[in-house]
């Protein structure tokens, strides 16, 4: 036994930060076959693992890391899917080391299993196989199911129901399917053709999914159930951008971080005028924001031929919600991190463009209500900031199209759907709701956490 | 997909589409917009929904040729399809019985301002309608608009057909002629729009407008199309596209529209569409 913990924990190859700062391909670029099987042996196989509990859909972590110790790797693959209808994709954007490997028993003398690692390894070792299985689905049920948005929690609840022998439709307002997996994070992230390949799945299941479809729009959920739909699951997400309203915020040059990585993910900006939309390469980029969605701008500024690309954040590094690995990743590729900064006012020129940035220094005083110590503006500390592209990241809230269709349907006083957490029912019979739309901005993976709760929920409501 | 029912020419930059859309064509009402893409790699633009069809399942556009989209989109014909079709957008135009109402189009706001004239006419408003353009082979839909108002009035800048002037001037003497007007919707490039505000602000007259600015997804996600309404920052899309013209900030309307001007002179240069 001593001599499996003396394996390190294998680190995955990456991209060289100068040269991928210029490109849009993936950075990390996966293990080999040999350091898979490498790691997967660090893998102590608890009798009672830690790491199952540490997961919000409840994968066999230990079982499919099994498999790849005995070289199976498809069979991994297969236990993955199991419980997760897009390992791929959780492979490369779950938060790992919040959840399964932060509990993961090895952590405590020295580094956990790289569970992440392990499973993006076997879910790409089967899609680039060719040689993906599509399991037996259940026989027909007979019952309709709507689902509104085709994100993470909209994909997974789908994926669920239709293996149940449920008839699942998936209604999507944008012209292709994936959510935020699509217009939010990068390509070098998240390689859009393994999005496309887990949608893809999803339809060889049986899942019909319909884009262009605006609910609440086009029709509502009432009229869901009209056309015959026997229950209606909302996975909208928090699709709504989130400005500061500071003046000056509606000069040209400034984006909400959803309309700059919408253009430059969803409508592949980045590579016009192969592409039609246009996007604004700035040389100077200042994206506001600490979290995941900040770093994934900023990092596309960069990409995008930015000589300068800040991160302005009013707090300290430590209570950045982003991920530590995207924080290590912007910094090596040459992101420059303003911290304890706070904008407070931008400027511009005749054609109304904006030049400057007035922004305040900060310091941290008491914690607020979220924990954090909150940020305290430093008296006469103001200072300008020369920027020609600004990209707001400070958050994301509910939109109101669904919602202010449906009567009835219960909402909080941030417009959020008000759900049962272990079911997502709400306060519409045979309305279920879950992810964003729910919880506010969170993850991927607690997003189709939610969607494999309602899955179970819906299920036994149409018995 | 949506196929391509129809694509006719009413003069030389401005073309009107009717488009195989069932459920939009159902539930579209006056002022809404669609979202269409060309092909895949294409720009999402919006497109007022000029009217619709319910037994043929059709939804019918006009457009003006500026950009590469649009050239792309003139060139397409009947039977082709468009990679994506996406509405109704936007709020409706707000309607009822107002008593006297003036709808003002100009250019390719004729189209735009057609299906509100037709709204207006069925809550049982008068509607005297004011369009204009640069010069008479431009100008769109006179007969149809004739058909559907109680009172049309043609004006073209150079004189050529109609009154001579702008259609800012035929709405001040309309004013001062008396006639007693409790709304007006000015529809048409943005100094038009602008400056009939203007008009109409020191008579107090409620004036509608309805705004074209960038949009993305035209959902209320991404914010391109926001506009400043009284101070305050609305989305176009969701909010819109209709506002009370006395409070709009047209300047920064005017600077947002031309956010990608060298892009898209770019991508109008690379369009090979016409060949």
């Amino acid at each position: 036994m001593s001599k499996k913990e003396k394996i390190p924990r294998q680190d995955m190859p990456e991209q060289d930060p100068k040269v991928r700062a210029k490109n849009f391909n993936e950075v990390p670029l996966g293990y080999t076959e040999e350091q898979a099987v490498l790691e997967a042996k660090r893998c102590i196989q608890c009798k009672k693992p830690l790491c199952i509990a540490g997961c919000p859909v409840d994968v066999d972590i230990p079982g499919f890391i099994k498999s790849i110790a005995e070289e199976d790797f498809i069979g991994a693959a297969l236990k993955l899917k199991e419980t997760n209808a897009l390992p791929a994709i959780c492979g490369r954007v779950c938060p790992q080391e919040d959840q399964c490997e932060k509990v993961c028993v090895l952590g405590k003398k020295g580094e956990p299993v790289a569970i992440g690692r392990l499973e993006r390894f076997a879910a790409d070792y089967e899609r680039e196989s060719g040689n993906i299985m599509i399991p037996d689905v259940a026989p027909p049920t007979g019952k309709k199911v709507a689902v509104v948005g085709a994100g993470p929690a909209g994909l997974t609840i789908a994926g669920d129901l239709v293996k149940l022998g449920h008839d699942v439709t998936v209604f999507e307002a944008l012209h292709k399917a994936g959510g935020v997996l699509i217009y939010g994070i990068p390509e070098f992230r998240l390689p859009k053709s393994i999005v496309d390949a887990e949608v893809d799945y999803l339809e060889k299941l049986g899942v019909k999914i319909v884009v262009n479809a605006a609910i609440g729009r086009v029709k509502t959920v009432d009229e869901l159930f009209e056309e015959g739909f026997d229950a209606v699951f909302l996975g909208v997400g928090a699709g709504a951008p989130v400005f500061m309203n500071i003046p000056g915020e509606n000069l040209s040059g400034i984006y909400s971080a959803n309309e700059y990585l919408t253009r430059s993910n969803l409508m592949k900006a980045y590579r016009f005028p192969e592409y039609d939309t246009p996007i604004v390469r700035g040389k100077n980029v200042v994206v506001i924001g600490g979290g995941n969605v900040a770093m994934d701008s900023v990092r596309t500024a960069l990409r995008l031929g930015a000589d300068n690309a800040y991160i302005i954040y009013r707090r300290t590094e430590v209570e950045m919600p982003a991920r530590t690995e995207e924080v290590h990743h912007a910094k090596e590729e040459g992101v420059q991190f303003k911290l304890l900064t706070n904008p407070v006012e931008y400027t511009g020129n005749e054609n109304g463009w904006v030049t400057g940035m007035k922004c305040l220094r900060m310091e941290l005083g008491e914690p607020d209500e979220s924990g954090r110590r909150r940020p305290v503006p430093i008296k006469d500390s103001e200072f300008i900031i020369d920027v020609d592209t600004v990209v707001v990241a400070v958050g994301a809230m509910a939109n109101p199209l669904v919602a202010s269709t449906t009567p009835g349907l219960e909402i909080n006083r941030w417009d959020y759907i008000v759900a049962n957490e272990e079911t997502g029912e709400t306060s519409r019979k045979g309305v279920y709701a879950g992810g964003d739309i729910v919880t506010g901005s969170a993850t991927v993976i607690l997003a189709m956490g939610a969607g494999r709760n309602s899955a179970r929920a819906i299920d036994e409501y149409l018995k | 997909m949506n196929r391509i029912v129809k694509n006719t020419r009413l003069s030389e930059n401005v073309f009107r589409m009717a488009i195989k859309a069932p459920e939009i064509a159902a539930k579209r009402k006056a002022g809404q917009f669609v979202v269409i893409m060309t092909e895949e790699k294409g720009e999402r633009i919006p497109l007022t929904i000029v009217d619709s069809d319910r037994e043929k399942g059709t939804v019918t556009i006009i457009f003006q040729v500026v950009g590469k989209t649009t050239m792309c989109l003139a060139a397409m014909k009947e039977g082709e399809n468009l990679f994506a079709v996406l509405g109704p957008l936007g709020m409706p135009t707000e309607m009822e019985n107002f008593g006297t109402t003036v709808v003002v189009g100009g250019g390719v706001g004729i189209g735009v301002a057609y299906p509100i004239i037709k709204a207006l006419k069925e809550a049982g408003n008068k509607v005297i309608a004011i369009t204009g353009a640069r010069s008479k082979d431009i100008l769109i839909l006179e007969d149809e608009i004739q058909e559907i108002c109680d009172r049309l009035i043609v004006s073209t800048d150079d004189g050529s057909y109609g009154v001579h002037g702008f259609v800012t001037n035929v709405l001040q003497d309309l004013i001062e002629s008396g006639e007693i007007i409790n709304r007006v919707f000015a529809i048409g490039p943005v100094p038009m729009m602008k400056f009939l505000c203007e008009v109409t602000r020191p008579y107090k007259i409620r004036t509608i407008v309805s705004l074209n600015p960038i949009m993305v997804d035209a959902t209320g996600m991404c914010g391109a199309c926001r506009v400043a309404v009284g101070g305050k920052t609305k989305f176009a899309c969701v909010d819109g596209p209709e506002f009370d013209g006395h409070d709009v900030d047209f300047d920064l309307l005017t600077n947002r529209l031309r956010m990608y001007n060298d892009e898209e002179e770019e991508a109008r240069k690379g369009c090979r569409c016409n060949e």
